[in-house]
């Protein structure tokens, strides 16, 4: 093959990809629009589920699965970042303790959610004495992302180069400020992105919650209540709950839009931190 | 009460700060199939005792019986008989769940027997045809290993669990109806209330007599159809206090409308 | 790669308190992979001491006759896995390679809060679609279990390959193209072989959640305990099993099941060993 075709070919295989992916999206949020859309009003993002969620609304279901996303990002950012760091930038390549703690990260990223729900059951709710609840959910979810969040903040803070940080050291600057002021700005997209994949991976999480934040739809007060999350409220109107098909696709497709906003709130957020850090720096 | 205090100071302080005060709340745990009626039933007792809370969550019958031996929880709810191994445990029947078969709705068939039914899921049939249906392969839908609806069935139609052959092994009633309604060969076996419930909602999928007897929750009731499982509430122990009440509202006659509207049969009472 | 690291021999004391901090972080996040590992240890224990292995991988699973043979839901798990994972990783990579070379900056726009989307779709809903769209046309079979589930894992896949490609940087772009290189010439021969470790972690994760998927694939797969004999079949995966059985069982069934979580832990874990192998060969091979 000459080189012109093999850049055509490569070209068209890099669109039709793209434009297989788009149409697949498109139909699939479509497809859940025309199911939920109908069944969406006022009253299901203000009111209590009546009628085993086939009537009402979810209000108390999306404050239960925001709390239960805080309290998870709460604990995942700080454990995953700081673990990324540690695996990045503080131990040497070839400890045998640096290898081990990635892979056994690795490792955690493959077990499946319903194992971290009756973990989660086992030791947050039972051992801890948290019992079904916000906290216990939250945490679950927290052990859940932790591979995903922590190795891809790793990989975001290795791909500032080696020259940023020869550049940083011949400026006297200590680890710290370097870390502060160089590394994290310059990951900080990625850092962004592996957050937001994080949090998209925990909201659309059920099986983990069904045993640890539990079933109860009522608003919670406070983080030791128990609280439904919206992916097992869809679960539960999909699968366990006869005609909670249209109520299952709304919820579905709220959570979808709410998600939205995070993500973009997250993105904005994340480039004025950028725009800040870098004047600061 | 100077007594009780420290008592009670004891237990919050043993169970952790997380539970308040035991008096006022309630947890239950166990079936799924039970979760959404006993949610239904607990919304109604507290708008009846305000400052009670009860807690139902969902996670299976075996979860039920668990927690209620270990305490965690104050009742289980389990969708079964008791087991010859849980005679430590006291049943409380709320409602009833027929157990129907079910087909696509564009297959002619309309009455099965239970010799047939055994024949179906054990593969001596495998074509519609053979039953007098228009041809076309039979797509076995079959319950996953340990729900009380495969033992319930396995046991009216005598057959050990692997006799049977299965195309599609499902899990939640929902997931077997959508299974039929997307396989015009397909039979399966699901919840009569959920059949009645989404047939009238438009998805193609038939309830079929089974030896005579016409599907439905009427027939039930009566005790005429053969194929039935009890919804209960399971207790360590005679219940006492709020657990007692809670139980006596479930079994009253405002939580037999409940059962109704929720697709199952009320308990007889 | 080798860089300064942030723990020099005598450290300024703001220095030891952020080594002490990461290390701290570090050790609650590796102490969690432990607890959750004892955690599957100490629920299988029981069934591990008193039933020997071949019975535990024979190919017949009857819980309530004991016998708890997880082999064909092992190469069920496997099949579904590598089917999913061969499918969405040339499109994860044309898709990323399609972001930073070919799209216009709004359609990578739109694209990437798409796929950001879709990796926050609850898997339910992919099984819901997949169960009342696709299974009417195909079945409940394995090829509906890989078509649903590859694209479930693409965005993960494709997210993080495209921020793989991102962080080779704009010196070797710039670089291939002074050089002359057609821009498709450029990503294919610089940047993806310069991000070729970042594309196999982007690969390993999206395996591991495929590996780890329950809802969506328990609605699609059929679910029967047999042998993957064609693309037709149905196969039960061990998180379908784990998902289907878990609520209801007791006992040495209910350890069997924790044991299908332990060899998905293990499976995983091979996943890992593999993984550091081909970016080990792959660091000689530019060595």
């Amino acid at each position: 093959m000459d080189d012109s075709l093999r850049d055509r070919v490569a070209t068209a295989a890099a669109w039709a990809a793209a434009v297989l992916v788009g149409l697949v999206l498109t139909w699939l949020l479509f497809d859940l629009a025309r199911r939920g859309l109908p069944a969406w009003s006022l009253e299901l993002v203000v009111a209590s589920p009546r009628d085993a969620g086939r009537a009402g609304g979810i209000a108390p279901i999306l404050v239960s699965t925001a709390l239960i996303l805080l309290t998870c990002l709460a604990a995942v950012v700080p454990v995953g970042l700081g673990t990324a760091v540690l695996l990045s930038e503080v131990l040497s390549e070839d400890r045998l303790i640096t290898r081990v703690s990635r892979r056994s990260l690795d490792l955690l990223a493959g077990v499946p959610s319903i194992v971290f729900g009756l973990f989660g059951n086992a030791f947050f709710c039972v051992a801890l004495g948290l019992g079904f609840s916000i906290l216990s959910g939250g945490l679950t979810l927290a052990v859940m992302v932790l591979p995903l969040f922590a190795r891809a903040s790793e990989e975001a803070l290795r791909s500032v180069g080696r020259r940023d940080r020869l550049a940083a050291a011949a400026l006297g600057l200590s680890r710290t400020r370097t870390l502060w002021s160089v590394l994290l700005p310059r990951a900080l997209p990625a850092l962004i992105a592996a957050l937001v994949l994080s949090l998209g991976r925990a909201a659309a999480e059920t099986a983990a919650l069904v045993f640890t934040s539990g079933y109860v739809a009522r608003m919670p007060s406070s983080l030791f209540d128990s609280g439904r999350a919206l992916s097992v409220h869809v679960l539960d109107l999909a699968l366990n709950v006869p005609g909670g098909d249209a109520r299952a696709a709304a919820s579905a497709l709220l959570l979808l839009v709410v998600l939205l906003m995070i993500n973009s709130g997250a993105l904005a957020l994340g480039s004025r931190l950028q725009r800040r850090l870098v004047a600061t720096a | 009460m100077t007594r009780l205090l420290p008592c009670l100071l004891l237990v919050a302080l043993s169970l952790g700060c997380s539970r308040p005060d035991p008096d006022l709340r309630l947890i239950l745990t166990g079936s799924s199939t039970v979760a959404p009626l006993a949610t239904e039933i607990a919304h109604h007792f507290e708008s009846e005792n305000p400052g009670i809370r009860v807690d139902v969550q969902s996670g299976g019958s075996s979860r039920g019986v668990a927690d209620t031996r270990r305490g965690l929880a104050d009742i289980g709810m389990i969708s079964r008989d008791l087991l010859p191994e849980e005679t430590d445990l006291i049943a409380h029947v709320i409602a009833r769940d027929g157990i129907g078969v079910i087909v696509h709705a564009d297959n002619p068939i309309q009455r099965l027997s239970s010799t047939q039914l055994r024949a179906i899921y054990t593969r001596a049939v495998t074509d519609w045809a053979e039953l007098g249906g228009a041809p076309g392969r039979i797509t076995v839908v079959n319950k996953a290993a340990g729900r009380a609806t495969l033992a319930v069935f396995l046991e009216h139609l005598q057959l050990r669990p692997d006799e049977v052959s299965a195309d599609v092994v499902i899990g939640e009633n929902e997931h077997g109806i959508k299974t039929v309604a997307g396989d015009p060969g397909a039979i399966g076996y699901v919840s009569i209330g959920a059949a009645e419930h989404d047939r009238g909602l438009g998805i193609p999928v038939r309830l079929v007599e089974l030896d005579g007897v016409t599907a439905s929750r009427t027939a039930v009731a009566t005790g005429r159809y053969p194929m039935s499982r009890p919804l209960c509430l399971v207790t360590h122990g005679p219940p006492a206090g709020l657990a007692r009440r809670f139980i006596d509202h479930a079994r009253s006659e405002s939580a037999h409308e409940l059962a109704a509207t929720q697709s199952f049969v009320p308990a007889s009472s | 790669m080798s860089w300064p690291r942030l723990s020099p021999s005598s450290p300024p004391a703001r220095d030891r308190i952020l080594g002490l901090t990461a290390r701290a972080t570090g050790l609650l996040g590796v102490s969690a992979v432990v607890l959750v590992g004892l955690f599957l240890l100490k629920e299988t224990g029981s069934l591990l001491g008193r039933v020997p292995l071949e019975a535990l991988f024979g190919s017949e699973w009857q819980p309530s006759l004991g016998r708890y043979g997880l082999a064909p839901i092992l190469v069920g798990s496997v099949t579904v896995t590598l089917g999913s994972v061969l499918l969405a990783t040339p499109l994860g990579v044309l898709l990323a390679v399609f972001l930073q070379f070919h799209a216009p900056p709004s359609v990578a726009t739109v694209l990437l809060r798409g796929l950001e989307l879709l990796a926050g779709v609850p898997s339910v809903v992919f099984g819901f679609l997949g169960l009342t769209s696709l299974a009417p046309l195909l079945g409940q079979t394995l090829l509906t279990g890989v078509l649903v589930l590859g694209l479930m894992i693409l965005p993960t896949l494709a997210l993080l390959a495209h921020s793989g490609l991102a962080s080779v940087g704009s010196g070797p772009r710039l670089a291939a193209a002074a050089l002359g290189l057609s821009v498709p010439a450029i990503a294919w021969r610089v940047i993806v072989p310069a991000a070729r470790r970042t594309l196999t972690t982007a690969v390993l994760l999206a395996t591991g959640r495929a590996l780890g998927e329950t809802m969506a694939v328990l609605m699609v797969t059929g679910n029967v305990i047999d042998w993957p004999r064609s693309l037709t079949a149905p196969v039960r995966t061990l998180t379908a099993h784990v998902a289907l059985e878990m609520s209801y069982a007791e006992g040495d069934h209910r350890a069997a099941l924790f044991l299908s979580g332990l060899v998905l832990f293990l499976l995983a874990g091979a996943l890992v060993v593999l993984g550091a192998r081909l970016g080990r060969a792959g660091a000689t091979a530019r060595g």
